[in-house]
């Protein structure tokens, strides 16, 4: 009951997910909906979990007055505050509508909160770019000059120079170089990396399916 | 001198001062998310009591926000009003069986999920986990198997020469064609480690690694490039949304 239910069920699910692509028809089609459906309603239970945890973690922080419990109490209150906003007084299911309470926390906390945690990273992309762009050999001097022609073709002044400055042919400012980098030598990467991502996902979900991987019934 | 303690109050109290003559000179809103932003940015400066408290609520909101949409879209919208339904069309209209009601074994199986909670019965939340691992399983295998797969090989599997609109033969078109089929051919054999990249396979490796290079340098600079881009957002957000000093 505790490992092979598990397996079964994967095994099952799994397999009409692949078998409904080859026969996207009734009954194998509705089998499918369903499952998707579950999936959804399934994950809506399980960032019960995910917050439940939070909550537990950060009330016992607070209520042993471990190290920095006051940052774990701000994340209980704004937990708190978009919780009983998004539930209780955002019209229901229309809570995405413009002009609803939650949408107020949405624009004017949580979208500048996490602009500003990918924008903060820019800075540190600028140490590592002068980190990871010195030419000490071949390939590394490769790596340079594909991210020199990206960055400078795709701002104005890359064209400004090769083509007001310098006034160079067309072919070679470095706007059009920029797209040739990225159409071709970047595509021809891009592809065998998405190649062998597949290879790898594929047999890594039969593995699952077939139930040779199956560490998420291991424990107890 | 001074107790660093009194200084940091004096630091908290001119802060809230400041932040409040703007709120009421510029707006709430905006004024509540220039204060965040900043608190964020402040962690250039060093991990300070501001970061802290602008990245905890960061962590309790972002909580708190995927589980009010996961709520609505997914435990409402198709468990509640989905049952509801079912309900409706199977008593009230005497209409028999609504394929709706099959959202109450989505809606058991999202309960054994809590059953985590209980460390004796915490054993049964690997069922409705097996339904989540052996959907994605499936769905990754079939949707790599075609976009990532298929789609790519397709795309790569094409006649090299290429012609203008004229007719003639384009033979810049031409050889880039080439380097990108010979870049994902080598691309390819570079990350096939079952044989020793030795003479001729470990050449063809060779301009696998070159190409790859490449493309982390692209990627790398468009990554650096969408960065840039973010961080000129927040700035043009505090200079000109908030502060409004520029138009």
């Amino acid at each position: 009951m505790k490992r092979e239910v598990p397996l079964i069920i994967t095994a099952v699910v799994g397999i009409m997910y692949i078998f409904q692509y080859f026969v996207p028809h009734e009954p194998v089609s509705r089998f499918s909906d369903w499952f998707s459906d579950w999936f959804g309603i399934i994950q809506a239970f399980a960032i019960w979990l995910g917050a439940l945890n939070l909550m537990k973690l950060s009330l016992l922080k607070v209520a042993r007055r471990k190290k920095d419990w006051m940052y774990s109490l701000v994340t209980i209150i704004g937990f708190a505050a978009i919780f009983i906003v998004g539930i209780f007084f955002s019209r229901g299911a229309n809570f995405q509508e413009p002009g609803t309470r939650f949408m107020f926390i949405y624009d004017n906390v949580y979208d500048p909160l996490s602009s500003t945690m990918f924008a903060l990273l820019g800075f540190f992309v600028a140490s590592a770019s002068y980190r990871a762009f010195r030419a000490r050999n071949k390939e590394a001097t490769m790596l340079l000059l594909a991210a020199f022609f990206v960055m400078l073709g795709r701002v104005p002044v890359g064209d400004m120079i090769t083509k007001e400055w310098l006034q160079l042919p067309h072919w070679l400012w470095l706007s059009n170089w920029a797209d040739w980098v990225m159409n071709i030598p970047n595509t021809a990467g891009q592809r065998a990396i998405m190649i062998g991502i597949a290879l790898g996902i594929m047999s890594t979900s039969l593995r699952i399916i077939l139930g040779i991987e199956r560490t998420f019934v291991s424990g107890d | 001198m001074m107790n660093t303690k009194v200084v940091g109050y004096i630091v908290i109290a001119v802060g809230i001062a400041v932040f409040a003559i703007l709120a009421a000179s510029q707006g709430l809103a905006v004024t509540l998310g220039a204060f965040f932003t900043i608190g964020i940015f402040s962690f250039l400066y060093k991990d300070n009591p501001y970061y802290k408290f602008s990245e905890a609520a960061f962590v309790g909101i972002s909580a708190g926000y995927w589980f009010v949409s996961l709520f609505w879209q997914n435990m409402y919208s198709k468990l509640f009003v989905g049952v509801g339904a079912a309900y409706h069309t199977t008593f009230v209209q005497g209409g028999g069986w609504d394929d709706r009601w099959m959202m109450l074994i989505g809606g058991l199986l999202g309960v054994l999920m809590l059953m985590r909670l209980f460390p004796k019965a915490g054993w049964i939340s690997r069922w409705p986990l097996a339904v989540v691992v052996g959907a994605t399983a499936g769905l990754y295998f079939i949707n790599y198997f075609v976009s990532n797969g298929i789609l790519q090989l397709g795309a790569s599997a094409g006649p090299l020469q290429r012609y203008d609109a004229a007719g003639n033969l384009d033979l810049w078109a031409t050889i880039s064609q080439a380097i990108l089929v010979i870049g994902t051919l080598s691309g390819l054999i570079y990350f096939y480690f079952s044989k020793e990249h030795k003479g001729a396979f470990g050449g063809v490796a060779k301009i696998g690694i070159w190409t790859l290079m490449l493309t982390f340098g692209a990627s790398f600079g468009y990554t650096v490039m969408s960065r840039l881009s973010l961080l000129i957002g927040r700035m043009d957000y505090l200079m000109s949304d908030w502060l409004q000093l520029i138009n």
